[in-house]
């Protein structure tokens, strides 16, 4: 306990953090974890994130014990079904799943079927360098309610990705992608609807075009998703013919996507991550004048969280490795563009001089957008709009 | 030494029915308990058929039917066809040894890493598309055309006739090392018979029984295949078996009774498809006849011939440029579109095994060497066992040798997985070596069987009038002699373990992490080059394994002509 506590009062953490049960536990905790691995189980489609969790893991053995392995996902729901499969056999204190990169449908799913375990990151020591007031986007997973079932760890914003020597001017909004589309046929995509980005897309386009846009808020029912997804596909039955292979086929993910920007094959990419452009061209995965934009009106943003399942083997490492992906140098590490250049889940406020300075001494890149640039943050919808839309798109143009 | 004999085969026996029958078996029962709505983990605890109902109506679900059929049928047929052609044309202007130094390089290289070096020859921006741009096509920008992931699955079929032509040729080429093709041939040839119209009327009807059960094994693996669809096929929808991997791993957990209801599906498929070609053969029989006793003579089929190929050829040069092209993108740093080769070169991802592929490449190799290791014990001591007992093989135990390979592997892994689960055994390598062996023992088996019934058993008899004990001959004589063909299925079970997908992926709950598995991953990835040093690597293994299988005995009886044998 008294490393921590002299810790905490060295970065001059206010009261809050010190009172209550929680830290005496965290002290347990930290005991527990100790020599525990950790099996983080990520997406590993990308290799900045890959090496990035490396090295979370290479930090947390040495300050605390706590080794990371990542199991490499192809898709999030892959240690869902694991989880389950788990359960189905019984195994309820021993799972293979220590810690899972989640959010949204996956959060839902293992929290509506009791798969997870918590509350526990509103109990974490860093916890308090995130706003986690009622409405903040830390506290609300697509709408659900985190009650402490998962920790923040990533800021996503949905964003385009082109290259500004080929597409000197992008289209402003969602609505306009139809004409550009209809001058530049076959030239444009998105990734299949079955994948997370693909189905942003369209949220993104939903939330633009939607009639009333606060309905998404609520979890959609037939006659609201009727009524509000009528001028999306009055939009997108516009754009699909236009769309390359004339919208029959789609690229599988966003990595994909960017693959085939970086080819010429199609002039838009699209991203969850604001740096995504510059971090991909520091790899050399794009051109130099590769640079990204978002609609006028703003675009969708989230917060990647990091769960842990009710039968993790590992459960207090994964809350020591939760923890520290919180700490405020982790943060502006994790948000520097030649590591990760992924945007801080922190509440600026809550951070001392020393702690901003961090952030402040970051590189910069012209291919990095400023935070006005990106405009306005829009909400998720609920996630039953996802399921729906997915399963809707589905059933209209897979045939 | 009878009592021995009969211990030995009772070992046998119990590690063939509780290690290999058994866990297939109860992970189809598992999955087949789901397709009828029970899996009480999600709260299922009915049998009923809302899991078929559900099946039927998700989108797409006719077209994957459809594209399994086409892609998983049109292959095999093609393959039959042009590997037929070819040898028609090859043999005997190609020594045996020629043949298979030819074709092991493709028989070699696991279906992921062939998949994605051909996604990048073929693709738009591909290096065929590159080699021709702009100067004869007038492309700056890749043109929209789907020459990968086509919606009719034709890149598929060109992917699978790469891996199945050759494994076919070899078959034949073995079944006619025992025939007197020759003398067929030149009785024919006397008749007035043309070289095509012989190869057709006398030597395949000659040749098919022998060849019927590895085309069985090509079919169920065509109609099946993941790892090389989800790189090459049609992707919204997908053929059947990428979509019943997709809806195991949907979000939604519902999707698993309809998935498992699928995989069982996939079996039925197989059993039909296997069913309607034995249909198809006794149709062609009696046409067959009544054409052969037409008595047509002539040299109308050599036109075709000659077309067949050139296919086989051109298959075979695609190959080759697929592995070149993994090769090359491993070392590239900024190669883009329409430069032929890349504009600037690095070493980076070779330089850094940290990042991944050094324990990936560690864990492929551990899984490699322990499951030929205990598949090559086990296939000797089963046929140990058939020669002291004096017993030729069953007929069912050699369809049993063919189960894993013949059943649909989608069909009993997740059901399996949940078994292991249960055991507690599931995310360790030994899972993964467990299920890994279902599938590469049945080749060892295979590759070991002929070479050692052809064994003399002169020299046995003479060891035994020594005093020689049985376990005397069998490591003294038998197994020196038969180094060589050790070795080579030695290096086939390598092979097929270093290219195993969906049990690494199952088994190894993600946790193991091998060559393949990593491949198939960073495949649907932006970073070409990285994928490029794991598929370079995992193509690489099996070669350096055939490598040492040709070297190794080559070495060890440097000083024994009679034993380092030509083509065995």
């Amino acid at each position: 306990m008294r490393p921590v506590l002299i810790a905490a009062l060295s970065l001059g953490l206010a009261g809050p953090f010190l009172a209550g049960p929680a830290l005496a536990n965290w002290a347990d905790t930290l005991a527990a974890a100790k020599g525990q691995t950790v099996y983080w189980n990520a997406w590993g489609g990308d290799a900045r994130t890959n090496a990035f969790i490396a090295w979370v893991g290479q930090q947390t053995e040495a300050k605390y014990g706590v080794k990371v392995k990542q199991v490499k996902l192809t898709s999030t729901a892959d240690a869902v079904t694991r989880v389950i499969s788990e359960k189905a056999a019984g195994n309820d204190s021993d799972g293979s799943v220590d810690l899972i990169w989640i959010n949204g449908a996956n959060f839902l799913s293992m929290k509506e079927q009791g798969l997870l375990y918590g509350p526990f990151a509103t109990d974490l020591p860093n916890a308090g360098y995130v706003d986690l007031g009622p409405q903040s986007s830390a506290s609300v997973d697509f709408t659900v309610p985190v009650e402490g079932y998962e920790s923040a760890w990533r800021l996503a914003r949905f964003v385009f990705t082109y290259d500004s020597a080929r597409t000197p001017e992008p289209p402003r909004s969602m609505a306009a992608f139809v004409d550009w589309a209809a001058a530049n046929p076959g030239r444009m995509t998105h990734p299949s609807v079955s994948d997370f980005m693909g189905a942003t897309f369209l949220k993104q386009a939903l939330i633009e075009l939607a009639p009333d846009p606060s309905v998404l808020q609520q979890p959609a029912t037939d006659e609201s998703f009727a009524a509000t997804t009528a001028p999306l596909w009055a939009w997108y039955d516009a754009l699909r013919p236009n769309l390359w292979r004339s919208g029959k086929s789609f690229p599988e993910n966003q990595s994909v996507l960017q693959q085939m920007l970086n080819d010429g094959e199609v002039d838009f990419g699209i991203s969850f991550d604001p740096a995504s452009a510059a971090g991909a061209i520091a790899e050399g995965l794009l051109p130099e004048t590769a640079r990204v934009f978002v609609p006028e009106g703003g675009s969708i943003g989230n917060i990647s969280f990091v769960a842990i399942p009710y039968n993790a083997a590992n459960r207090e490492g994964a809350e020591v490795v939760a923890n520290f992906l919180l700490d405020p140098a982790t943060q502006a590490r994790q948000q520097n563009i030649e590591v990760l250049g992924s945007f801080s889940v922190l509440d600026p406020a809550t951070l001392n001089p020393d702690q901003a300075a961090l952030f402040a001494a970051l590189p910069s890149s012209p291919a990095l957008p400023s935070l006005e640039a990106l405009g306005p943050t829009l909400l998720e919808p609920h996630a039953s709009w996802m399921t729906r839309l997915t399963a809707a798109w589905a059933e209209r143009y897979t045939k | 030494m009878r009592a021995e004999g009969r211990a030995l085969r009772g070992v046998v026996a119990l590690f063939l029915f509780g290690g290999l029958v058994f866990p297939i078996f109860a992970g189809l029962a598992q999955t087949a308990r789901a397709a009828f709505g029970v899996m009480p983990a999600i709260g299922a605890d009915n049998y009923n058929l809302a899991p078929w109902q559900q099946l039927f109506a998700l989108p797409g679900f006719g077209t994957s039917l459809r594209l399994t059929l086409v892609t998983g049928l049109g292959s095999s047929l093609l393959a039959l066809v042009l590997a037929t052609g070819f040898c028609a044309v090859a043999h005997g202007r190609m020594s045996n040894a020629g043949m298979a130094r030819l074709l092991t390089p493709f028989l070699a290289v696991p279906h992921a890493a062939l998949a994605i070096g051909l996604a990048f020859l073929l693709a738009p921006s591909g290096w065929i598309a590159r080699a021709l741009s702009p100067w004869a096509t007038g492309w700056i920008y890749p043109p929209d055309l789907a020459t990968v992931n086509d919606g009719n699955g034709l890149a598929l079929i060109v992917g699978l006739l790469v891996k199945e032509v050759p494994f076919l040729l070899l078959v034949i080429g073995s079944a006619l090392g025992q025939m007197p093709v020759r003398q067929h041939l030149a009785a024919g040839r006397a008749l007035g018979y043309g070289r095509g119209l012989v190869w057709i009327k006398i030597i395949m009807p000659q040749v098919y029984p022998q060849i019927r059960l590895p085309l069985f094994v090509v079919l169920a693996y065509a109609l099946s295949v993941v790892d090389m669809a989800i790189v090459l096929g049609p992707s919204n929808p997908p053929v059947l078996a990428v979509a019943v991997t997709r809806w195991y791993a949907a979000p939604d957990t519902a999707l698993i009774l309809p998935a498992s209801a699928a995989a069982l599906l996939q079996v039925a498929l197989v059993a039909g498809a296997v069913l309607a070609w034995l249909a198809g053969e006794r149709a062609l029989r009696a046409a067959g006849l009544w054409w052969l006793r037409q008595g047509g003579r002539g040299q109308s089929s050599e036109p075709g011939l000659k077309l067949a190929t050139a296919i086989v050829l051109g298959l075979m040069i695609l190959g080759a440029l697929s592995l070149a092209a993994l090769l090359v993108w491993s070392f590239a740093w900024r190669w883009s579109f329409p430069q032929v080769l890349p504009q600037s070169w690095s070493l980076k991802t070779w330089m850094t095994p940290g990042n991944g592929w050094g324990r990936a490449l560690g864990t492929t190799l551990v899984l490699g060497l322990a499951t030929t290791a205990l598949s090559l014990a086990l296939a000797v001591a089963w046929l140990e066992g058939e020669d002291r007992a004096r017993r030729t093989r069953a007929s069912w135990a050699g369809v049993l040798i063919y189960l894993p390979l013949l059943l649909p592997q989608i069909g009993f892994l997740y059901g399996l997985n949940i078994l292991f689960l249960g055991m507690g055994i599931s995310g360790g390598l030994s899972a993964v070596i467990w299920a890994q062996m279902l599938f590469v023992f049945p080749y060892v088996m295979i590759a070991l069987s002929d070479p050692w019934r052809a064994l003399d058993v002169q020299h046995v008899r003479a060891a035994a009038a020594l005093g020689a004990s049985p376990a005397r001959r069998l490591f003294a004589v038998k197994l020196p002699m038969l180094l060589r063909p050790l070795a080579t299925a030695a290096a086939i079970g390598f092979a097929v373990s270093v290219a195993q997908y969906l049990p690494t992926l199952f088994m190894g709950a993600g946790r193991v992490v091998t060559l393949t598995t990593e491949a198939v991953t960073l495949s649907s990835g932006s970073d070409r080059r990285v994928v490029g040093v794991y598929a370079v690597l995992q193509a690489a293994l099996p070669f350096v394994g055939y490598g040492l299988a040709f070297v190794l005995p080559a070495v060890v009886y440097r000083n024994r002509r009679g034993l380092q044998g030509g083509g065995a």
